[in-house]
Formats: C-alpha cells, structure tokens, sequence
C-alpha cells in the first residue's frame, strides 16, 4: 500500500504588481498615517480659517450689501457718467458733433485744466435707467480717438486725434432691431461705419441721447499709486434725432455716482448741463467700463483675496508630501517598496498621483468653502466683492487646488532627490512665497518684480488672478495690483514644469542610487 | 553646563551640512540682495526706497537657510536616537537647549555679519556708510535678526521634535504675515499686524529712513522677534522638561 502526501498548495491567488496595485499601497500608507491625513484636514481648514480671518477685518462706510453693478456678461463694472436723455421707441438714430473736449483736474492745492486720456464724451444707446444695463455708445476721447463702445467690454476705434474748434468730430449711432450702428465722421458729410453692436433682447424703448463722463487719473509711484479726480466738460452742437423720440424735454441726471475709478473736484462737485443756443455743454465724471484689479477697483475684495489662506494650506501641504517620501526613508520601508515593486519609476508616479489628488481635492474644497462663505461676509461688513463670470471663478477655485498639487509633487520630487525633510521643506516654501512677497509687495521696480513672478515657480499664482485687463481701462497693471506678468495657464504651467523637471531627476536618482 | 557647550559645538562642528548651510546662507542672501539693489533705479535725486533696507532684502531668503540648521540641529538629534544620549549625559534637561541656543547664536551670527557686510558692499554702499548710526543700526540688526531667527527654528522644533513640522511651522510663521497684511484693508488692523508680525517687526530693524512712518520702531520691531523666539524656546524647554525623550 502507498500512501502519497499532496504538498499543501495556497488557494490564495497570485499576487499582482499592476499599477493599480501598487496605487492602492501608496494611497493606504497615506490614509493609515493619523497626522498626514489629518494634517491635510488641517490644511484645508487653514485655507478657510485665515482666509476668513484676512477678509473679516474691520469694515467699511459703503451700505452694507451694496456690490459692484454687474454687466450683461456677469463682469463687475463702472456705470457712472452725466447723461442728458429723451426716451426712444423703435428704430431711431442720433446724430451730433462733439466740438470740444476739455476738463479739469485736481491738483495739490489748485485745480487747473487736462483731460483723463480716456475721457469720454458722445451719444449712447441705453436700455434703462439702472446701472449695468445693455448700452452701446460712439464717443470722442481725448487721448484715444473716436471710439465704439458697447456692453462694457467692448471697444473699436474710430476716427484718431483730438476733439478741436477746427476739427470737430461727428458722432452718430442708429438703432434697427437689436443692432446699433455706430458711425463718425470729421465733417459731418461723409461718414464711416465704426462698428456694430448686437445688443440681443434689447427693449423696445430706450433712453438715449448725450452723455460725458472721466475716470480720475491715475498716478503710478513707487509706493502703489494714487488716484487724482478729473472732470471733463463737451459741448455739443444741435443733436439731429430721427425716428420714435419722446417729445420731452431734454432731462439731465448723473447716474450712479462717479463709480470706482472716478470722481468729482472740490469744486466741481456734480454733474451738469446747460443749453448754449441748440447745442448742449455737458460736464460729467465716472465712467462707463469694466471694473479692474488694484487701484482702480477701490476698497473691495476680489476672490483672490478670500484665498489668502492658500499659503497656510501651501505650507501645511508641502509638509506633508515632504514626508510622504521623506518618512521612508528614516523609517527604511523605502526598502519594502522597492521590493516589492522593482520598478522604481512606477513607485514614484503612484506617489505623485496619491499627494497630487489628495492635496488637490483638499484644496479645491477649502477654496470653495471660504469663497462661499467669505464672500456674504464680507458684503454684510460694507466691502463690494469683485464678481467674476462662473467660468473664471470655477477656473481660479479648480486652479488653486491644481497649484497646491503641483507644489506638493514638487515637494515629492525634491524630497527623493535631498531624502531630507528640512532642506526641502525649506526650498519649496521659499522659492514659492516669497518670490510672490517680493513680487507683489511694490518694493521691485515693475520690470524684475514680473521677472520673478515669470520664472519662479511663484509664477503659478497667476492661475488664481481674477481680474481682467482691458486695454481701453487706465490703470496700473503691476503685480502689486494683483495683475500677473503671466496668463493664468502659463503661469500654472511655470510651476508644473518646475515640479515635472524635479519628477524626472527623482525618478533617474531613484533607478541610479541605492536605497 | 561648560561640558554641555563644549559637546554641542562638537556636534555641530562635525556636522558636514552645518559648513554647507551656513556658507549657502551666505550666498543666497547676498545674492538676493545684489540682485534687488541692480535692479532698483537711482538718479540724482536718490534711490526708490531705502538703500541699505534693499541690500538687504537677502536675509529674507537667508533666513530659511538659518532656520533648517537650527531646526536639524535638535531634530535629528530625535530622528537617530541621540536624545537619549544627549539627556543622559546632562540630566538638567533645559541646559540642552540652552547650550545649542548659544553655539547656534556664535554660529550664525558670525555667517550674518559675513552675509550682511557682503550685503551692504555688494549694494555699493562702502565702509563710508558703515560709520552713520542708522546703516549702523541696520546691518547690526540683521545680524542679530538671524541670530534670533534660529533661536525662533529652535525653540520650535524642540516643541514639535520633528524636522518637517519644525521647518513648515517656522517658515510659516515668517512668510504668511507679510502675504496676510497684504490683503488686510482695514488699516489700523494692517499696522497691528506689523507690529506683531516676526518678521515684518523684526525686519523694521533694517529701516534708515521715515522711522516716524514705520508701524514699530527698530528696535522695539526687534524686540518683538526676540519675544516670540524666548516664547518658542521656552516652551521647548518646558516641553522637553515635561516628555519622555
């Protein structure tokens, strides 16, 4: 008789090393240490916490709730100029010469005459009374030509040079449906088609008729800038009215106050017009534009500034992907990990993508809530929030979580190559923040202040930049008014590459060296 | 506590990274600071700013160099171990740090002035200048604002006994305030900020000009930054009393 002894075989299946695996590892040894994951919880929170305490700070005179008027587009804008108006029904047009276009500034101690390159002064097409309503308009400027303007943001130019005695410039819009057309002309005989403004839905009764308006000038120092009010003052000659136009008479008013970027003088402390002959002597101030960034938004916060405590949560999270590849190696489980998956560049891309998503996510949701709830905040305290279209705001908020990823993978990376908490930790955190101290702290000259913010990995910064450029808005667009040297996704890209770089020495280091 | 000295200056003597940080804390400031000073435009009238304060924007960057010698310098002391050897020999726990604060002060102070003089003469501003009070003033209290930088890195990585959360809290700690009093708009509550601020108030020391205007005074803004490093030195130092190493 035999007897055969079968050798005991494991029913357990084989063992995989896939990625997805080796994923799952990496994402374990992340959510089984108590002060990482909780010390991401805490980043995200600081994110909140000191966003809402840098935006809580004392308040302002402004009525509580008021905001900034909105534009058909959703952008914050400035809708503030002396209009003198009549109603129109229907299809209709208006035509008037502008013969002079001066104004008056505000000195130190006098008031003497110059006009705001962009100060405005001709006929618009309105759909209301109320600020932030469709329009479309033709204006002189002083500084800028003849220019089209409708909607708030957009701008084409007309006829160039100077209003003057000897060289008027005639102005004219026409309204068929929901288009204006805007024309001029330097004679009033022949004209030139400026532009069409599409205006869809517009009412079928406008205010219409003459408007002037100037933002204040603005100075650029070392120190920030400083604003000086002017006032410009147009005459016009007999407007020429054809179609639906109410029988009334001409009625002035100032709409909306002078705005963000305009005011009134000493003396000049309103708005104006008086009748010479037929013609009109308007004298206005504000402006009818956009609202930008820095000086010339005023007191008022824009949602980068609610996301102030993205560098607490930057700090915090740099700490912990340091540590996430740091703490292998004091504690020698490196050594595990690279048994188990000989492939060592794999082992640093599950790496990478664990700290990236984790950070990533923790980011996202903490720049969401303090947008959420500093924003009501600090409308109740009297300051104007800067609204942004959502396609902008949803771009900043995911954008801030990509730019805390991409510092945490940089962090990874650097980590691998020092295999030093210290070092790294010290290098990321500084050649991040305090490019962007500099930068942004109006001590550089404007040239090497936009240097550091193109080449440092501060560049990514950029991606959380609200505010728009236009080029027909006076302002200083500097870093110190929050305007970045680079377009969001470039300025993103700046730190990526950075991070990729770091990336591709750690994972050659990783192959090359020992453990 | 002469023995305590006498080890921690060993210590960190025979440390090869102290050599290599204290001379990169060197480099990177006055570099920093011969870079920001070409860049800043002078005509006859005068400079954009205060011309010592520029050249020497670098102890900003510096700084970091400082604080990851004196966080490692208690830190890895935890993470091999050597702790328990440390305390063992002085058994007066608090002395430990104590004899670490005052080699790290000799130390880093020395590099500071090597760094600072670098600073001010790579700004075109030479020896003549040394002797008025205020560059004076400036140059003596950068020096002894890296000094008290490490005290501050420290003071917090005996509290936390890591070299990761020491560093993070400590550069923390210096460069958030400024980005935060950025975007403050409530002035009264900006200048509290600075006076309390480590390094806004300790950086005051470098100011030569329009001191009326300056939200602290120079040494009052020092003062500031020598308080929160005694309270981070201090609570080490109880801490270290109080745990089990």
């Amino acid at each position: 008789m035999t007897s055969t002894m079968t050798p005991y075989r494991s029913q357990a299946g084989p063992g995989r090393d896939g990625f997805r695996q080796l994923l799952g590892a990496e994402w374990t040894k992340f959510r089984t240490v108590r002060g990482w994951w909780a010390g991401m919880a805490c980043a995200a929170l600081a994110v909140v916490l000191v966003g809402l305490l840098g935006t809580a700070a004392g308040s302002h005179s402004g009525s509580a709730g008021a905001g900034f008027p909105a534009g058909p587009g959703g952008e914050a804008v400035n809708d503030s100029f002396f209009f003198v108006h009549r109603t129109l029904t229907g299809n209709g047009s208006i035509t008037v010469p502008v013969t002079s276009l001066t104004g008056v500034i505000d000195g130190q101690s006098r008031e003497y005459s110059g006009t705001q390159p962009w100060a405005k002064a001709g006929v618009i097409m309105k759909e209301s009374l109320s600020q932030g309503s469709p329009y479309a308009a033709v204006m002189a400027t002083p500084g800028h030509g003849v220019r089209m303007q409708y909607d708030y943001t957009q701008d084409i130019a007309g006829i160039p040079g100077a209003v003057t005695a000897a060289a008027p410039r005639w102005l004219r819009l026409v309204r068929s449906g929901d288009t204006i057309t805007g024309y001029d002309s330097a004679g009033g005989t022949s004209w030139t088609l400026i532009g069409t403004a599409r205006l869809p839905g517009l009412a079928s009764t406008v205010q219409a008729g003459l408007f002037v308006t100037s933002p204040s000038i603005i100075q650029d120092s070392n120190k920030g800038g400083g604003t000086v009010p002017a006032v410009a003052t147009a005459h016009f000659s007999q407007p020429g009215l054809v179609g639906g136009w109410s029988q009334q008479a001409w009625t002035g008013q100032q709409l909306g106050g002078a705005g963000t970027s305009g005011s009134y003088t000493d003396n000049i402390t309103t708005g104006q017009f008086t009748r010479s002959g037929t013609g009109f002597t308007v004298t206005g101030a504000g402006d009818i534009a956009p609202i930008v960034g820095g000086i010339a938004m005023g007191p008022g916060y824009t949602l980068e500034n609610f996301l102030v405590g993205v560098f607490a949560g930057l700090v915090a999270m740099i700490v912990i992907a340091t540590l996430f590849i740091t703490g292998e190696y004091r504690r020698r489980l490196i050594h595990t990990t690279l048994t188990v998956s000989p492939r060592r560049g794999r082992v640093l891309i599950a790496k990478a993508l664990v700290i990236g998503s984790v950070t990533f996510a923790a980011g996202l949701a903490g720049a969401a809530v303090v947008v959420l709830l500093g924003q009501p905040h600090a409308r109740a305290d009297g300051f104007p929030t800067f609204t942004v279209p959502p396609l902008t705001e949803l771009r900043v908020l995911a954008g801030t979580g990509l730019l805390l990823a991409a510092a945490a993978v940089f962090a990874l990376a650097l980590g691998v190559i020092l295999r030093r908490s210290a070092p790294v930790i010290a290098i990321v955190v500084a050649i991040t923040v305090l490019p962007y101290i500099l930068g942004t702290a109006g001590v550089l000259p404007a040239g090497p202040a936009e240097w550091l913010l193109r080449v440092t990995p501060a560049a990514g910064f950029a991606i959380q930049q609200s505010v728009p450029f236009y080029q027909q808005v006076m302002n200083i667009y500097t870093p110190p008014n929050g305007y970045y040297p680079l377009a969001p996704w470039a300025g993103l890209a700046v730190l990526c590459g950075y991070a990729l770089l770091a990336l591709a020495v750690a994972a050659t280091l990783l192959r090359r060296r020992d453990a | 506590m002469r023995q305590a000295l006498n080890a921690e200056w060993t210590k960190l003597r025979t440390e090869t990274s102290t050599l290599w940080l204290l001379l990169g804390a060197v480099i990177v400031t006055v570099a920093l600071g011969a870079g920001v000073t070409s860049s800043i435009m002078c005509d006859a009238r005068g400079c954009a700013g205060d011309p010592t304060e520029l050249s020497l924007t670098g102890i900003m960057l510096g700084q970091a160099v400082i604080a990851i010698l004196a966080v490692t310098a208690i830190s890895s002391e935890y993470s091999t171990g050597m702790i328990r050897t440390t305390i063992t020999l002085v058994p007066r726990r608090p002395a430990v740090p104590a004899a670490k604060a005052v080699v790290l002060v000799c130390v880093v102070a020395a590099a500071s002035a090597i760094a600072v003089l670098g600073s001010l003469i790579a700004g075109r501003y030479i020896l003549p200048g040394l002797a008025d009070g205020p560059t004076l003033r400036a140059a003596l209290g950068s020096v002894l604002y890296m000094a008290l930088i490490a005290l501050l890195s420290l003071g917090a990585a005996t509290a936390v006994r890591d070299s990761a959360t020491g560093t993070g809290i400590v550069l923390g700690l210096l460069y958030l305030f400024p980005v935060l009093i950025k975007v403050i708009k409530d002035p009264q509550w900006q200048r509290h900020l600075q006076q309390i601020a480590p390094m806004p108030a300790g950086l005051a020391i470098q100011a030569t000009g329009n001191l009326q205007h300056l939200p602290i005074s120079p040494w009052a803004g020092l003062g500031v930054l020598a308080a929160w490093a005694a309270a981070a030195l201090l609570l080490g130092g109880l801490l270290l009393q109080l745990r089990d190493a």
